[in-house]
Protein backbone atom coordinates (compact mmCIF):
# COMPACT_ATOMS: atom_id res chain seq x y z
CA UNK A 1 0.00 0.00 0.00
CA UNK A 2 2.92 2.17 0.78
CA UNK A 3 4.30 1.53 -2.78
CA UNK A 4 1.14 2.60 -4.55
CA UNK A 5 1.25 5.78 -2.53
CA UNK A 6 4.58 6.47 -3.06
CA UNK A 7 3.70 5.92 -7.03
CA UNK A 8 0.41 7.99 -6.95
CA UNK A 9 2.74 11.66 -7.20
CA UNK A 10 4.87 10.61 -9.27
CA UNK A 11 1.99 9.26 -11.83
CA UNK A 12 0.10 12.42 -11.29
CA UNK A 13 2.80 14.18 -12.01
CA UNK A 14 3.13 12.55 -15.68
CA UNK A 15 -0.39 13.29 -16.00
CA UNK A 16 -0.06 17.01 -15.33
CA UNK A 17 3.19 17.46 -17.14
CA UNK A 18 1.47 15.74 -20.61
CA UNK A 19 -1.72 18.08 -20.28
CA UNK A 20 0.25 20.42 -19.62
CA UNK A 21 2.13 20.01 -22.72
CA UNK A 22 -0.70 19.09 -24.76
CA UNK A 23 -2.44 22.33 -23.64
CA UNK A 24 0.56 24.76 -24.36
CA UNK A 25 1.21 22.92 -27.94
CA UNK A 26 -2.83 23.42 -28.61
CA UNK A 27 -1.60 27.03 -27.42
CA UNK A 28 1.22 27.25 -29.93
CA UNK A 29 -0.63 26.19 -33.00
CA UNK A 30 -3.48 28.39 -32.35
CA UNK A 31 -1.09 31.05 -31.94
CA UNK A 32 0.01 30.45 -35.44
CA UNK A 33 -3.60 30.52 -37.04
CA UNK A 34 -3.58 33.89 -34.90
CA UNK A 35 -0.65 35.56 -36.77
CA UNK A 36 -0.39 33.94 -40.11
CA UNK A 37 -3.12 36.26 -41.06
CA UNK A 38 -2.18 39.60 -39.57
CA UNK A 39 1.00 41.49 -41.31
CA UNK A 40 3.52 42.28 -41.79
CA UNK A 41 3.37 39.11 -43.81
CA UNK A 42 7.47 38.42 -43.60
CA UNK A 43 7.43 37.32 -47.25
CA UNK A 44 11.05 37.49 -47.93
CA UNK A 45 12.07 35.52 -44.87
CA UNK A 46 9.00 33.00 -46.52
CA UNK A 47 10.68 32.68 -49.91
CA UNK A 48 14.34 32.65 -48.48
CA UNK A 49 13.11 29.86 -45.71
CA UNK A 50 11.14 28.12 -48.79
CA UNK A 51 14.59 28.04 -50.99
CA UNK A 52 16.42 26.56 -48.04
CA UNK A 53 13.60 23.64 -47.57
CA UNK A 54 13.39 22.61 -51.12
CA UNK A 55 16.51 23.62 -52.97
CA UNK A 56 18.95 22.20 -50.25
CA UNK A 57 16.92 19.17 -49.73
CA UNK A 58 16.82 18.16 -53.17
CA UNK A 59 20.15 16.12 -53.41
CA UNK A 60 18.80 13.58 -50.59
CA UNK A 61 15.33 13.55 -51.94
CA UNK A 62 16.24 12.78 -55.57
CA UNK A 63 18.63 10.04 -54.22
CA UNK A 64 16.08 8.68 -52.00
CA UNK A 65 13.27 8.47 -54.10
CA UNK A 66 15.27 6.60 -57.41
CA UNK A 67 16.64 4.03 -54.90
CA UNK A 68 13.05 3.68 -53.42
CA UNK A 69 11.58 3.59 -57.11
CA UNK A 70 14.26 0.66 -58.11
CA UNK A 71 13.92 -1.23 -55.11
CA UNK A 72 10.21 -1.51 -55.04
CA UNK A 73 10.20 -2.25 -58.52
CA UNK A 74 12.85 -4.91 -58.17
CA UNK A 75 11.39 -6.61 -54.70
CA UNK A 76 7.66 -6.49 -56.43
CA UNK A 77 8.50 -8.20 -59.56
CA UNK A 78 9.37 -11.63 -58.78
CA UNK A 79 5.68 -12.07 -56.91
CA UNK A 80 4.03 -11.03 -59.66
CA UNK A 81 5.92 -13.01 -62.33
CA UNK A 82 4.54 -15.93 -61.04
CA UNK A 83 1.69 -14.54 -61.79
CA UNK A 84 2.85 -13.97 -65.19
CA UNK A 85 1.39 -10.04 -64.37
CA UNK A 86 4.74 -8.21 -64.87
CA UNK A 87 3.43 -5.99 -67.10
CA UNK A 88 1.41 -4.51 -64.17
CA UNK A 89 4.27 -2.88 -62.69
CA UNK A 90 3.83 0.53 -63.96
CA UNK A 91 0.70 0.10 -62.31
CA UNK A 92 1.31 -1.18 -59.48
CA UNK A 93 4.62 0.83 -58.31
CA UNK A 94 2.35 4.08 -59.82
CA UNK A 95 0.03 3.47 -57.46
CA UNK A 96 2.28 2.71 -54.30
CA UNK A 97 4.25 5.85 -55.15
CA UNK A 98 1.63 8.31 -55.49
CA UNK A 99 -0.43 7.07 -52.78
CA UNK A 100 1.97 6.44 -50.34
CA UNK A 101 5.08 5.83 -50.77
CA UNK A 102 6.58 9.36 -52.21
CA UNK A 103 4.54 11.40 -49.00
CA UNK A 104 5.54 9.10 -46.38
CA UNK A 105 9.24 8.40 -48.15
CA UNK A 106 9.52 12.54 -48.85
CA UNK A 107 7.51 13.62 -45.71
CA UNK A 108 9.65 11.36 -43.09
CA UNK A 109 12.77 12.63 -45.00
CA UNK A 110 11.91 16.17 -44.36
CA UNK A 111 11.30 15.59 -40.96
CA UNK A 112 14.50 14.13 -39.97
CA UNK A 113 16.40 16.90 -42.13
CA UNK A 114 14.56 19.86 -41.77
CA UNK A 115 12.46 19.57 -38.33
CA UNK A 116 15.62 18.86 -36.48
CA UNK A 117 17.39 22.16 -38.08
CA UNK A 118 14.03 23.47 -37.46
CA UNK A 119 14.75 22.63 -33.93
CA UNK A 120 17.87 23.18 -32.93
CA UNK A 121 18.13 26.99 -35.11
CA UNK A 122 15.48 28.11 -33.09
CA UNK A 123 16.38 26.29 -29.55
CA UNK A 124 20.07 27.47 -30.09
CA UNK A 125 18.39 31.34 -30.96
CA UNK A 126 16.57 30.62 -27.61
CA UNK A 127 19.08 29.36 -25.42
CA UNK A 128 21.47 32.54 -26.85
CA UNK A 129 18.46 35.14 -26.24
CA UNK A 130 18.71 35.69 -30.32
CA UNK A 131 14.66 35.28 -29.90
CA UNK A 132 14.32 38.04 -26.89
CA UNK A 133 16.62 40.25 -29.12
CA UNK A 134 14.40 40.47 -31.63
CA UNK A 135 11.43 40.66 -29.70
CA UNK A 136 12.97 44.63 -27.92
CA UNK A 137 13.26 45.49 -31.08
CA UNK A 138 10.15 45.64 -31.95
CA UNK A 139 10.20 42.79 -34.27
CA UNK A 140 7.47 39.82 -33.82
CA UNK A 141 9.99 36.34 -33.41
CA UNK A 142 7.11 34.22 -33.15
CA UNK A 143 6.42 35.64 -36.90
CA UNK A 144 9.46 36.32 -37.97
CA UNK A 145 10.58 32.64 -37.32
CA UNK A 146 7.99 30.19 -36.65
CA UNK A 147 5.09 31.37 -39.22
CA UNK A 148 8.13 31.93 -42.07
CA UNK A 149 9.16 28.44 -41.36
CA UNK A 150 6.05 26.75 -40.92
CA UNK A 151 4.26 28.29 -43.80
CA UNK A 152 8.06 27.25 -45.78
CA UNK A 153 7.94 23.27 -44.89
CA UNK A 154 3.76 23.45 -45.78
CA UNK A 155 4.49 24.72 -49.02
CA UNK A 156 7.54 23.07 -50.05
CA UNK A 157 6.71 19.26 -48.59
CA UNK A 158 3.94 18.77 -51.46
CA UNK A 159 6.69 20.16 -54.26
CA UNK A 160 9.17 18.01 -52.70
CA UNK A 161 6.88 14.93 -53.10
CA UNK A 162 5.45 15.63 -56.59
CA UNK A 163 9.14 15.44 -57.03
CA UNK A 164 10.19 12.23 -55.71
CA UNK A 165 6.92 11.11 -57.43
CA UNK A 166 8.40 11.73 -60.46
CA UNK A 167 12.01 10.25 -59.34
CA UNK A 168 10.70 7.34 -57.92
CA UNK A 169 8.78 6.52 -61.45
CA UNK A 170 11.68 7.43 -63.06
CA UNK A 171 14.15 4.93 -61.54
CA UNK A 172 11.18 1.83 -61.58
CA UNK A 173 11.02 2.90 -65.43
CA UNK A 174 14.75 1.98 -65.34
CA UNK A 175 14.38 -0.75 -64.01
CA UNK A 176 11.19 -1.90 -66.23
CA UNK A 177 13.04 -0.89 -69.82
CA UNK A 178 16.03 -3.07 -69.06
CA UNK A 179 14.70 -6.13 -67.37
CA UNK A 180 10.53 -6.04 -69.95
CA UNK A 181 11.73 -3.61 -72.42
CA UNK A 182 9.03 -1.28 -72.17
CA UNK A 183 8.89 2.04 -73.31
CA UNK A 184 8.51 5.26 -71.64
CA UNK A 185 5.66 6.06 -73.20
CA UNK A 186 4.04 2.97 -72.57
CA UNK A 187 5.01 2.96 -69.16
CA UNK A 188 4.18 6.42 -68.43
CA UNK A 189 0.85 5.71 -70.03
CA UNK A 190 -0.06 2.52 -67.92
CA UNK A 191 1.25 4.98 -65.02
CA UNK A 192 -1.47 7.68 -65.46
CA UNK A 193 -4.20 5.24 -66.41
CA UNK A 194 -3.77 3.82 -62.79
CA UNK A 195 -4.01 6.59 -60.63
CA UNK A 196 -6.94 8.91 -60.22
CA UNK A 197 -7.74 12.16 -59.51
CA UNK A 198 -8.67 11.43 -55.87
CA UNK A 199 -5.16 9.96 -55.49
CA UNK A 200 -3.31 13.22 -56.80
CA UNK A 201 -5.62 15.15 -53.93
CA UNK A 202 -5.05 13.59 -51.64
CA UNK A 203 -1.63 13.03 -52.07
CA UNK A 204 -1.11 16.78 -52.08
CA UNK A 205 -3.66 17.22 -48.93
CA UNK A 206 -2.00 14.47 -46.92
CA UNK A 207 1.67 16.27 -48.31
CA UNK A 208 0.35 19.97 -47.13
CA UNK A 209 -0.65 17.90 -43.91
CA UNK A 210 2.77 16.65 -43.37
CA UNK A 211 4.93 19.59 -44.45
CA UNK A 212 2.75 21.58 -41.83
CA UNK A 213 3.67 19.28 -38.84
CA UNK A 214 7.30 19.34 -39.49
CA UNK A 215 7.33 22.94 -39.68
CA UNK A 216 4.82 23.40 -36.17
CA UNK A 217 6.84 20.57 -34.34
CA UNK A 218 10.47 21.36 -35.04
CA UNK A 219 9.21 25.04 -34.09
CA UNK A 220 7.45 24.36 -31.24
CA UNK A 221 10.20 21.94 -29.83
CA UNK A 222 12.65 24.98 -30.48
CA UNK A 223 10.99 27.58 -29.15
CA UNK A 224 10.38 26.14 -25.88
CA UNK A 225 14.35 24.10 -24.84
CA UNK A 226 15.56 25.31 -22.44
CA UNK A 227 18.84 24.43 -20.44
CA UNK A 228 21.27 25.37 -22.65
CA UNK A 229 23.07 23.43 -25.76
CA UNK A 230 21.62 19.71 -24.30
CA UNK A 231 18.03 21.65 -24.37
CA UNK A 232 19.02 22.37 -27.99
CA UNK A 233 19.85 18.83 -28.86
CA UNK A 234 17.11 17.64 -27.00
CA UNK A 235 14.55 19.63 -28.97
CA UNK A 236 15.99 18.86 -32.07
CA UNK A 237 15.92 14.99 -31.39
CA UNK A 238 12.41 15.37 -29.91
CA UNK A 239 11.33 17.32 -32.93
CA UNK A 240 12.55 14.61 -35.65
CA UNK A 241 10.48 11.65 -32.98
CA UNK A 242 7.43 14.05 -32.47
CA UNK A 243 7.25 15.43 -36.36
CA UNK A 244 7.77 10.96 -37.19
CA UNK A 245 5.15 9.73 -34.85
CA UNK A 246 2.50 12.30 -35.73
CA UNK A 247 3.14 11.10 -39.72
CA UNK A 248 2.36 8.08 -39.32
CA UNK A 249 -0.69 8.82 -36.80
CA UNK A 250 -2.14 11.46 -40.36
CA UNK A 251 -1.31 8.56 -42.95
CA UNK A 252 -3.10 6.39 -41.36
CA UNK A 253 -6.52 8.94 -40.71
CA UNK A 254 -6.06 9.75 -44.33
CA UNK A 255 -5.92 6.81 -45.85
CA UNK A 256 -8.94 5.65 -43.89
CA UNK A 257 -10.61 8.95 -44.64
CA UNK A 258 -9.88 8.41 -48.77
CA UNK A 259 -11.34 5.06 -48.48
CA UNK A 260 -14.19 6.12 -47.16
CA UNK A 261 -14.34 8.74 -50.00
CA UNK A 262 -13.87 5.74 -52.17
CA UNK A 263 -15.99 3.77 -51.30
CA UNK A 264 -18.84 6.38 -51.32
CA UNK B 1 14.62 68.96 -10.22
CA UNK B 2 16.21 66.21 -13.03
CA UNK B 3 13.87 64.19 -14.91
CA UNK B 4 13.49 60.88 -14.40
CA UNK B 5 13.06 58.47 -16.92
CA UNK B 6 12.89 55.31 -14.94
CA UNK B 7 10.80 54.98 -11.79
CA UNK B 8 10.53 51.95 -9.95
CA UNK B 9 8.04 51.37 -7.00
CA UNK B 10 7.50 48.52 -4.90
CA UNK B 11 8.47 45.84 -7.84
CA UNK B 12 8.27 42.13 -7.05
CA UNK B 13 9.00 39.36 -8.88
CA UNK B 14 9.09 35.63 -7.80
CA UNK B 15 9.80 32.73 -9.82
CA UNK B 16 7.93 29.44 -8.27
CA UNK B 17 8.33 29.15 -4.91
CA UNK B 18 11.74 31.98 -4.92
CA UNK B 19 11.17 35.42 -4.54
CA UNK B 20 14.03 37.31 -6.84
CA UNK B 21 12.23 41.37 -6.57
CA UNK B 22 11.10 41.73 -3.24
CA UNK B 23 9.71 45.30 -3.36
CA UNK B 24 12.35 47.21 -5.49
CA UNK B 25 12.48 51.15 -5.62
CA UNK B 26 14.71 52.75 -7.71
CA UNK B 27 15.32 56.11 -10.49
CA UNK B 28 16.71 56.46 -13.40
CA UNK B 29 17.84 60.42 -14.24
CA UNK B 30 18.17 61.69 -17.82
CA UNK B 31 22.07 61.39 -18.62
CA UNK B 32 23.05 59.27 -15.79
CA UNK B 33 24.86 55.74 -15.91
CA UNK B 34 22.94 54.45 -12.97
CA UNK B 35 25.07 50.85 -12.32
CA UNK B 36 23.03 47.81 -10.63
CA UNK B 37 25.45 45.68 -8.51
CA UNK B 38 24.57 42.23 -7.20
CA UNK B 39 25.87 38.46 -7.17
CA UNK B 40 25.14 36.12 -9.47
CA UNK B 41 21.20 35.17 -9.45
CA UNK B 42 20.49 38.10 -7.43
CA UNK B 43 17.61 39.69 -9.92
CA UNK B 44 19.43 42.19 -11.49
CA UNK B 45 18.86 40.99 -14.96
CA UNK B 46 15.16 40.26 -14.36
CA UNK B 47 15.20 44.12 -13.61
CA UNK B 48 16.00 45.31 -16.61
CA UNK B 49 13.87 42.75 -18.44
CA UNK B 50 10.75 43.86 -16.64
CA UNK B 51 11.90 47.11 -17.81
CA UNK B 52 11.63 46.50 -21.95
CA UNK B 53 8.62 43.63 -21.51
CA UNK B 54 10.26 40.64 -21.91
CA UNK B 55 9.19 39.69 -17.93
CA UNK B 56 6.43 40.99 -16.02
CA UNK B 57 6.34 41.93 -12.71
CA UNK B 58 4.09 40.39 -9.78
CA UNK B 59 3.28 43.73 -7.97
CA UNK B 60 4.41 47.47 -7.97
CA UNK B 61 5.19 49.78 -10.96
CA UNK B 62 7.75 50.05 -13.25
CA UNK B 63 7.44 53.53 -15.25
CA UNK B 64 9.85 53.90 -18.42
CA UNK B 65 9.65 57.19 -20.31
CA UNK B 66 6.44 58.09 -18.48
CA UNK B 67 4.59 54.54 -19.35
CA UNK B 68 3.56 51.91 -16.88
CA UNK B 69 5.46 48.84 -19.32
CA UNK B 70 2.80 45.98 -17.67
CA UNK B 71 0.07 48.16 -19.10
CA UNK B 72 0.93 48.67 -22.13
CA UNK B 73 -0.59 47.09 -25.60
CA UNK B 74 1.68 45.21 -28.04
CA UNK B 75 1.72 48.53 -30.38
CA UNK B 76 2.53 50.71 -27.59
CA UNK B 77 5.42 48.51 -25.93
CA UNK B 78 7.01 48.03 -29.27
CA UNK B 79 6.84 52.27 -29.48
CA UNK B 80 8.81 52.32 -25.97
CA UNK B 81 10.94 49.41 -27.15
CA UNK B 82 12.33 51.17 -29.95
CA UNK B 83 13.79 53.87 -27.66
CA UNK B 84 15.45 51.66 -25.10
CA UNK B 85 18.54 49.77 -26.53
CA UNK B 86 19.37 46.70 -24.65
CA UNK B 87 22.77 44.65 -25.04
CA UNK B 88 22.34 40.83 -23.81
CA UNK B 89 25.24 39.66 -21.42
CA UNK B 90 26.04 36.96 -24.71
CA UNK B 91 25.79 39.84 -27.26
CA UNK B 92 22.90 38.02 -28.68
CA UNK B 93 24.08 38.58 -32.38
CA UNK B 94 22.03 36.36 -34.99
CA UNK B 95 24.07 33.94 -35.71
CA UNK B 96 22.58 33.35 -39.25
CA UNK B 97 23.14 37.10 -40.46
CA UNK B 98 26.57 39.03 -41.27
CA UNK B 99 27.65 42.15 -38.94
CA UNK B 100 25.81 44.13 -41.85
CA UNK B 101 22.24 42.27 -41.70
CA UNK B 102 22.66 42.12 -37.71
CA UNK B 103 23.08 45.90 -38.15
CA UNK B 104 20.26 46.36 -40.61
CA UNK B 105 17.63 44.41 -38.96
CA UNK B 106 16.26 46.82 -36.55
CA UNK B 107 16.63 49.26 -38.80
CA UNK B 108 14.77 48.33 -41.96
CA UNK B 109 11.92 46.70 -39.73
CA UNK B 110 11.28 50.35 -37.96
CA UNK B 111 12.34 52.76 -40.00
CA UNK B 112 10.25 53.21 -43.24
CA UNK B 113 11.89 54.77 -46.66
CA UNK B 114 15.57 54.56 -45.84
CA UNK B 115 17.77 53.93 -48.91
CA UNK B 116 20.14 51.20 -49.11
CA UNK B 117 22.31 54.14 -49.26
CA UNK B 118 21.39 55.74 -46.29
CA UNK B 119 21.46 52.57 -44.51
CA UNK B 120 24.94 51.73 -45.37
CA UNK B 121 25.79 54.49 -43.92
CA UNK B 122 24.58 54.43 -40.56
CA UNK B 123 25.84 51.13 -40.47
CA UNK B 124 29.41 52.75 -41.18
CA UNK B 125 29.46 55.40 -39.17
CA UNK B 126 27.94 53.26 -35.87
CA UNK B 127 30.64 50.45 -36.51
CA UNK B 128 33.42 53.52 -37.11
CA UNK B 129 32.20 54.19 -33.15
CA UNK B 130 32.58 51.14 -31.81
CA UNK B 131 36.20 50.78 -33.49
CA UNK B 132 35.72 47.93 -35.73
CA UNK B 133 34.71 49.49 -39.05
CA UNK B 134 36.60 46.41 -40.97
CA UNK B 135 33.87 44.06 -39.49
CA UNK B 136 30.94 44.62 -41.51
CA UNK B 137 30.60 41.77 -43.80
CA UNK B 138 31.95 39.20 -41.43
CA UNK B 139 29.87 36.19 -39.36
CA UNK B 140 29.42 36.53 -35.64
CA UNK B 141 31.02 33.51 -35.47
CA UNK B 142 34.18 35.25 -36.88
CA UNK B 143 34.45 37.94 -34.17
CA UNK B 144 35.88 37.62 -30.69
CA UNK B 145 33.69 37.59 -27.29
CA UNK B 146 34.74 41.65 -27.19
CA UNK B 147 34.08 42.38 -30.93
CA UNK B 148 30.81 40.68 -30.66
CA UNK B 149 30.08 42.87 -27.53
CA UNK B 150 30.52 45.92 -29.58
CA UNK B 151 28.87 45.19 -32.72
CA UNK B 152 25.81 44.29 -30.21
CA UNK B 153 26.01 47.81 -28.42
CA UNK B 154 26.18 49.33 -32.45
CA UNK B 155 23.21 47.01 -33.34
CA UNK B 156 21.19 48.64 -30.32
CA UNK B 157 22.53 52.18 -30.84
CA UNK B 158 21.27 52.33 -34.50
CA UNK B 159 17.68 53.36 -33.85
CA UNK B 160 19.34 56.05 -30.98
CA UNK B 161 17.50 55.16 -27.83
CA UNK B 162 16.97 57.39 -25.12
CA UNK B 163 17.62 54.65 -22.64
CA UNK B 164 20.32 51.95 -22.84
CA UNK B 165 20.44 48.43 -20.66
CA UNK B 166 23.84 47.04 -21.02
CA UNK B 167 23.30 43.30 -18.83
CA UNK B 168 26.81 41.99 -17.13
CA UNK B 169 28.57 44.01 -20.27
CA UNK B 170 32.31 42.67 -19.33
CA UNK B 171 31.30 38.92 -18.60
CA UNK B 172 33.89 36.55 -19.75
CA UNK B 173 36.29 39.14 -20.62
CA UNK B 174 39.90 39.68 -20.34
CA UNK B 175 41.00 42.79 -18.14
CA UNK B 176 42.19 44.72 -21.52
CA UNK B 177 39.02 44.32 -22.99
CA UNK B 178 36.65 44.89 -20.07
CA UNK B 179 38.50 48.30 -20.18
CA UNK B 180 37.76 48.87 -23.77
CA UNK B 181 34.41 47.80 -22.93
CA UNK B 182 33.67 49.96 -19.87
CA UNK B 183 35.26 52.95 -22.28
CA UNK B 184 32.91 52.42 -24.89
CA UNK B 185 29.56 52.62 -21.99
CA UNK B 186 31.05 55.94 -21.11
CA UNK B 187 31.60 57.00 -25.05
CA UNK B 188 27.86 55.90 -25.87
CA UNK B 189 26.49 58.36 -22.88
CA UNK B 190 28.41 60.96 -24.21
CA UNK B 191 28.04 60.78 -27.66
CA UNK B 192 24.62 59.73 -28.43
CA UNK B 193 23.03 61.54 -25.11
CA UNK B 194 21.66 58.56 -23.02
CA UNK B 195 20.74 57.46 -20.05
CA UNK B 196 21.71 53.71 -18.79
CA UNK B 197 21.73 51.03 -16.58
CA UNK B 198 24.75 48.85 -16.29
CA UNK B 199 24.02 45.12 -14.79
CA UNK B 200 27.05 44.10 -13.50
CA UNK B 201 29.51 42.20 -10.92
CA UNK B 202 31.93 43.69 -11.60
CA UNK B 203 33.61 46.20 -9.64
CA UNK B 204 35.65 48.50 -11.83
CA UNK B 205 33.06 48.78 -14.41
CA UNK B 206 30.98 49.61 -12.02
CA UNK B 207 33.49 52.60 -11.08
CA UNK B 208 34.39 53.62 -14.43
CA UNK B 209 30.63 53.48 -16.11
CA UNK B 210 28.69 54.65 -12.93
CA UNK B 211 27.31 58.06 -11.91
CA UNK B 212 25.11 55.99 -9.38
CA UNK B 213 25.85 52.42 -8.20
CA UNK B 214 22.87 50.54 -6.62
CA UNK B 215 23.65 47.10 -4.77
CA UNK B 216 21.18 44.27 -4.87
CA UNK B 217 21.03 41.81 -2.17
CA UNK B 218 18.47 39.79 -1.14
CA UNK B 219 15.72 41.56 -3.71
CA UNK B 220 16.08 44.57 -2.26
CA UNK B 221 18.46 47.27 -2.98
CA UNK B 222 21.08 48.11 0.06
CA UNK B 223 22.64 50.59 -0.93
CA UNK B 224 22.30 53.67 -3.46
CA UNK B 225 24.54 56.06 -4.10
CA UNK B 226 28.24 57.00 -5.63
CA UNK B 227 30.90 54.58 -5.63
CA UNK B 228 32.75 55.76 -2.69
CA UNK B 229 29.78 56.42 -0.59
CA UNK B 230 28.16 52.68 -1.21
CA UNK B 231 31.44 51.43 -0.34
CA UNK B 232 33.41 53.58 1.93
CA UNK B 233 29.84 54.16 4.11
CA UNK B 234 28.23 50.66 3.69
CA UNK B 235 26.38 50.12 6.81
CA UNK B 236 25.45 46.75 5.37
CA UNK B 237 28.67 44.46 5.84
CA UNK B 238 27.42 42.45 2.54
CA UNK B 239 27.68 45.56 0.54
CA UNK B 240 30.49 46.21 2.41
CA UNK B 241 32.57 42.80 1.34
CA UNK B 242 31.37 43.50 -2.29
CA UNK B 243 34.34 45.61 -2.66
CA UNK B 244 36.32 42.58 -1.82
CA UNK B 245 34.28 40.19 -4.40
CA UNK B 246 33.67 38.42 -0.79
CA UNK B 247 30.25 38.23 -0.10
CA UNK B 248 28.85 37.18 3.17
CA UNK B 249 25.56 35.08 3.53
CA UNK B 250 22.79 35.98 6.12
Amino acid sequence: MAGDADRKPVLSKKIDKFFTGLASAFSFVKRFFKEVLVPPYELKEVVHQCYRIGVESLPLISLTGFIVGIVFTNQSRPSLSEFGATSWLPSLISIAVVRAMGPLVTALIAAGKMGSSIGAEIGSMKVTEQIDAMEVSATNPFKFLVVTRVLATTFMIPVLVMYTDFVALMGSFLSVNANEMVSMTTFFVQVFESISFLDIISSVLKSLLFGFTIGIVGCYKGYNSSKGTEGVGRAANSAVVMAMFLIFIEELLVLQIVNAIRMM
Amino acid sequence: MEEKVVEIEGLKKSFGDLDVLKGVDLDLYKGENLVVLGKSGSGKSVLIKIMVGLLRQDEGSMRVLGQEVSTLKTKALNELRLKIGFSFQNSALYDSMTVRENMEFPLVRNVKNLTRGEITKKIEELLDSVGLPQSINQMPSELSGGQKKRIGVARTLILNPEIMLYDEPTAGLDPITCMDINNLIVQVREQYNTSSIVITHDLTCAKVTGDRQAVLLDGQFKAIGSFDDVFAHAKDGRVKSFYDYNFIDS
